[in-house]
């Protein structure tokens, strides 16, 4: 397993224009104006995981974008995934 | 290097990427039946692509010198249609004793809906009644988690499937734990925007181990990379990963699966 330093060498400067990129996104809605939606709000939501200080972070934000049922849906009246769960009145 | 493409939508593929993987170092392409990014109007047009799978694509790999094996069904995508679904299951036995047929596959889930967890309770019984491999597509993005946990639980449901004849494809960090801890083998899929990538497989390998486990790129005719296996494995070097456990992440263990099925041939392995 390889140590810290290995992995910042490996990974920091991607990683830094990764985090940068999330930034610039949040300005480019927020500059957007308009109303938000589902999507942002669970964005922001995941957002929360990062600060969390577990190793299951990745986990956590994918929790957060996902439907938290149990139960199938009547019906699919789409066959495509938006990437967050819109809430229990848009299935 | 050496490795096997074990999830791969090679119809969708030019042939140009038969040669790129070649070269790469595949030894093996395996191809689960999926949805064509727009619908079938009828089991004819499902009749003319188990046909493509189990005859044509295999001629095309083997310009390569690549084995091509495939899995047939019809996707979750398509399983709306109660009475389409009964009329492609029908058909799908006159193709099961094909040469490089493996299995019952990609069935699954994709909304979730009740009539997808109709077929896909019919392609696990036609999996059970004949004795064949599942390979198993879980939902996309926010529909993964809970769609993960039903196909599990009607799998687990029948007392004819064994879970170590069971890969279940697409799996992340928040599914992986639930697949392995259930005994089934897990596939992840490298994707550049969806799914896994190739850092976060390797996260997973570190987390989860590196039994039942296997990569795959799932190329097809959306944003994917024919490569991403070789990538991911170039990766993993990269991280200090050794050639054994490299080549038993993408070479033995989809063999190891895959030769539940009396029909897969071990590669030569050059």
């Amino acid at each position: 397993m390889a140590d810290q330093k290995n992995i910042l060498d490996l990974y920091f400067l991607d990683a830094r224009a990764r985090l940068i990129d999330i930034a610039a996104f949040m300005d480019r809605v927020d500059r957007a104006g308009g109303e938000t939606d589902f999507r942002y709000n669970a964005y922001r939501e995941a957002l929360k995981a990062l600060e969390s200080g577990q190793p299951d972070r990745a986990e956590k934000v994918l929790l957060a974008f996902s439907d938290p049922t149990d139960e199938p849906i009547p019906a699919a009246t789409t066959k495509a995934a938006c990437g967050a769960w819109p809430g229990a009145d848009e299935d | 290097m050496r490795y096997i493409e074990p999830h791969g939508h090679m119809v969708s593929r030019t042939t140009d990427d038969y040669r790129a993987m070649a070269m790469a170092g595949c030894q093996a392409v395996c191809e689960p039946a999926f949805w064509a990014g727009f619908d079938r109007s009828s089991a004819q047009g499902f009749y003319d692509y188990f046909c493509q799978l189990t005859q044509h694509e295999p001629r095309r790999a083997s310009m390569f010198g690549l084995p091509h094996y495939t899995w047939l069904c019809i996707n979750p995508k398509e399983s709306e249609d109660l009475a389409l679904a009964d009329e492609v299951l029908a058909i799908i036995p006159e193709f099961m004793d094909s040469p490089n047929v493996l299995g019952i596959g990609e069935i699954g889930l994709n909304k979730n809906s009740r009539n997808e967890m109709t077929v896909l309770e019919k392609h696990v019984d036609l999996a059970g009644s004949n004795d064949q491999l599942i390979l198993v597509h879980t939902p996309h993005l926010e529909d993964k988690r809970k769609g993960t946990r039903l196909i599990l639980d009607v799998l687990k449901s029948d007392s004819r499937i064994r879970p170590e004849r069971c890969i279940i494809d697409h799996v992340e960090e928040h599914t992986v734990g639930m697949v392995l801890d259930d005994g089934f083998w897990a596939g992840m899929t490298l994707y550049p925007e969806t799914k896994c990538t190739a850092n976060r497989a390797i996260d997973i390998l570190e987390v989860y181990g590196n039994e039942r486990i296997w990569m795959n790129s799932a190329c097809d005719w959306g944003i994917s990379v024919p490569l991403a296996v070789p990538q991911a494995a170039q990766e993993m070097k990269r991280r200090g990963n050794d050639a054994q456990y490299i080549d038993k992440v993408v070479y033995q263990n989809p063999i190891e699966f895959m030769s539940q099925s009396p029909r897969f041939i071990r590669p030569v392995g050059l």
